[in-house]
Order: C-alpha cells, then structure tokens, then sequence
C-alpha cells in the first residue's frame, strides 16, 4: 500500500494511524498536516502540557465527532416518530430548517415556546412538536441512552455546521438578558460541601487543576475558548459531549446536586457564557482529554 | 423640584424591590432545575453565611463589606474542633495518600466511600508530582520554611478544618468543617506539611 503515498503522506502517516481501521486506504492527496493548536506553541516542549497537545495535534486530523456529525444528518432526514415527520422543518434559531451558522446564535429567545432555549432544549422541541416525541422521557434519560442518544448526534450534525462562524448571541430580547443575567448570577453560587461556584475555578486566567488549564469564563478570551470549542470529542470516556453533558459533569465535580437536563439553569449558565464569548470563533466539535 | 423628590423617591423603592423579585426568580429556577442524586441531596443548594456572601462577585472583586468578612470568619473559627486526643502530625506517608485523591462527596460516590483531600488539584506539595494545580499557594518545604512552632502547628491545623476561619472567600473547601475529611486523615495531611522527615520537607 504504502507505494501509493505521496511524499506528503508519508510525511504525516504516523498521524494516521489511529485512523488505519477506519481508514483502509490513505488519501491520495495527502493532507497537509493538521495546523497544531495555538496552545501548542505557548507550552515549552518536553512540559506534560505539550505532551497533550502534540497528542491533541495527532488525532486532531480523525476526531471521532465526524461519525456523530454523520449519524446526526442521517437523523435530521429521516422520517421518525408517531407524526413520522423529519426535523428538516426545524426552526433552530435562523428558519425554518436552517443548519448553516445557527450554533453560533444560540441560546436565544424563540417566539413559539416564549423562551430562552439552548441547541439541545430547541431540538428537543422540535422532536416534540415535530414528530411527536414525548420531550419528558428524553429530559428523564440518560446521557448516551434512548433519544437523548439522538439528540447529541443531531447536535454534533449542527454544531459542525457552525465551524468558523463568529459568536453573536443576542440579549437584545428582554428574556434573553434576564437569562443571562441569571447565568450570571448561577456562575458564581457558592454552595455544597465544597463551596464551590463554576468561578472558583473558572474566573481568574492561567489557573491550573492539576495539568488541566481552566478557561477563565468571565473574560471574552477564556469565554471564546472555553465555549468555542464544546460540545467535544471526550478521548478518555471515548464518547461525545455535548454543552449539557459538559455542564452536568462540572456539576458532579462541584459536590452539587444534578442538574436536570436542559433546565433553566444550565441554559442561563449556557447563555453567561455564550454571550461573554461573543466575538470569538465556534471551533466545535472540538477533542478533549 | 417635588417632582423631581418624587421620582428619586420612586427610584429608591424600586431598587430594592426589583431585586427581591430577581432573587425569586433566580431562588425557583435552582429548585427547578436540579434534583437529587445519590448522596448529593438537592438540600446542598442551601447556602450558609460564608457561601451567600462569596456568590457575589462584586465581594469577590475585593468590594465586600470587611465587618460582614469578619464576623463570617470569626464564626468559622469558633466552629473549628481541635484534635480529641490532642495530637495533630500523623503519618505523611498516608497524608500524601489523602492529597494526592480527589475523591469523594460527589453523586456518583457512595456515602461509606472514603474521601481523599484532591489537594494537588490545587496546590503544589511534593516536588516529586509534576501534575499538580495552582489555584492555591505552592506548599513545597511548608514547614522548613514557617518552623515547626505550636503557632504554625495549629494555624495549619484550622487551615485545613476550615479555611474561611481566616479568610472568608478562600477556594479551599472547609474539610472538617463539613465532614469531608476524618480527624485522622487531617492528622496525617498535617504531617505530610509539618513532619520534618516527611519529603515535603527535604
């Protein structure tokens, strides 16, 4: 096989090789190699940090999202459900059936349900009032499990769509600002038997747990980060995160109790941080630890 | 001129009012919006004195009011126990155990499970461990560098027991205070910072 690879592949082969069971012949135009994080450069080589992102910088040509985003299209046509309709019909946020850009809008107050919803609560909507779903069962599953299994693939389908678009989350609707103002005040509740509040770790710049850097969510820059690159490809629990699975781990961490799925909470949380990222790029699906 | 009184008037009440009402709003969507699990009780929502006054951010930035930091501090400290048999370095070869887990008291542990101090998530203790945080001050050479003296012993004693004794926002988790960490296991982190032969220390 390998007399088939241009110099170029060759070049990059050892970052195919997680690939090669997928992958069952190299691309003949071989790829220029994945550009490495920013992040990359700012470690000093050798440093465990730049272990991770050298390690980053090699899967980061096969981020597993792509099956999600696959399976997730799939699921956006396809005909489901007691009303045995698609989700092409789907307003999530820019029209009716408009994927393109529409991440990089949410969360945002849609008319119909008088509310501020976030990509997950609007698709589940859209399920509902679409094919006829029951959004109940879907907010009592679990991650990964049932529905929600299919609302995660429809969000990785989305979210893709949205690479490289601007943040530009409105508070311009009255609900939209107070939900953002109640993220606000949601990031920085101290409770539990810990004390912890997202901003005991989330809202001073180059902090640390352990060797994981912390995005400092309460500036634009740590926000674009930290928000710009979820939902993710999670490699040590081998799954996809979206922003609500993201948000009910940082909880578990927290000592809090759980927070239900797409609850006020987490869409106010959402929308804290989504507005304080505006301006900066959606990278996501992005690859995590 | 009364106009004018009567709108400051108007402005005045509105504040405060407008701000209980955000309060409601914000109080129902916590209850909303998360539930019970596990050992992590939707009751932990509840904040105490400490925890309500470091959520605002403006206390947070530096613009708390200090008469209210210190009787929230003077109210933690006369809530620390110390030791009941009056012993407080352990061993640090099972403290460093303690510091090096950070498990416990999550939804996903178990209410027998044995906690662990996670104190490396935040602090750097023993040169040896290359992965370790800095949300808190570097604790390398603890002791050589404070002295082994009664003072320093029981300071970093009520330190661990319960941070906010000293300063009300600090991010370390209250240990004793809220049962997260035995006596004994306190004994042995306290060694792992104060025993002179422990590595911390070398």
């Amino acid at each position: 096989m390998r007399q088939h690879w241009t110099r170029g592949a060759l070049f990059v082969s050892s970052l195919f090789v997680l690939q090669a069971c997928t992958t069952p012949e190299p691309p003949k135009k071989a790829a220029a190699p994945a550009p490495a994080p920013q992040a990359a450069a700012a470690a000093p080589a050798g440093a465990p940090t730049a272990e991770i992102e050298k390690y980053r910088a090699m899967i980061a040509d096969g981020n597993p999202s792509d099956l999600y985003e696959m399976a997730g299209e799939e699921l956006w046509k396809k005909a489901m459900g007691p009303k045995n309709a698609t989700l092409e019909k789907c307003d999530l946020g820019l029209g009716p059936g408009v994927v393109k850009g529409v991440y990089a809008v949410l969360p945002k107050y849609f008319k119909d349900t008088n509310k501020v919803q976030d990509l997950e609560s609007r698709i589940v909507t859209c399920m509902e009032r679409l094919q006829g779903f029951d959004a109940k069962e879907i907010i009592a599953g679990n991650f990964g499990q049932g529905k929600r299994k299919d609302v995660e693939a429809i969000v990785a389908y989305v979210v893709a769509n949205s690479k490289g678009s601007t943040i530009n989350v409105s508070v311009k609707h009255p609900k939209e600002k107070e939900m953002y103002e109640l993220g606000k005040k949601s990031f920085f509740y101290q409770a539990g038997p810990m004390d912890f509040s997202c901003a005991s770790c989330h809202a001073d710049p180059g902090k640390r747990i352990r060797l994981q850097d912390l995005p400092d969510l309460t500036q634009q820059k740590g926000a674009a980060l930290g928000w710009g690159a979820w939902p993710a490809y999670r490699v040590s629990s081998g799954t996809f995160w979206t922003m609500q699975y993201r948000l009910n781990d940082c909880y578990r961490q927290q000592r809090f109790p759980e927070p239900i799925y797409i609850s006020d909470d987490t869409i106010a949380v959402s929308m804290y941080m989504a507005v304080t990222a505006n301006g900066g790029k959606m990278a996501a699906p992005g690859l995590k630890r | 001129m009364k106009n004018k009184y009567l709108i400051t008037a108007a402005t005045l009440l509105a504040l405060p009012m407008g701000s209980a009402f955000a309060d409601a709003k914000f109080d129902k969507m916590m209850k909303d919006s998360f539930q019970t699990k596990g050992i992590a009780s939707i009751d932990r929502l509840k904040q105490d004195a400490a925890q309500k006054y470091c959520s605002d951010p403006a206390v947070l930035a530096g613009k708390g009011n200090p008469k209210q930091a210190e009787s929230i501090q003077k109210a933690n400290m006369a809530s620390i126990k110390q030791p009941a048999d009056g012993k407080y370095i352990g061993d640090w070869k099972a403290g460093e155990r303690v510091a090096q887990s950070g498990r416990g008291a999550t939804w996903s542990d178990k209410a027998d499970a044995v906690n662990g101090g996670g104190c490396y998530n935040c602090h750097q203790i023993n040169k040896a461990e290359l992965s370790y945080g800095n949300i808190g001050p570097s604790l390398w050479n603890y002791g050589k560098l404070r002295g082994y003296s009664k003072e320093v012993v029981t300071y970093t004693w009520n330190r661990i027991y319960n941070s906010k004794a000293y300063n009300v926002c600090s991010n370390m988790p209250r240990f004793g205070h809220f049962n997260l960490l035995t006596e004994k296991q306190m004994q042995d982190v306290m060694a792992l910072l104060l025993d002179p032969n422990s590595p911390v220390n070398q």
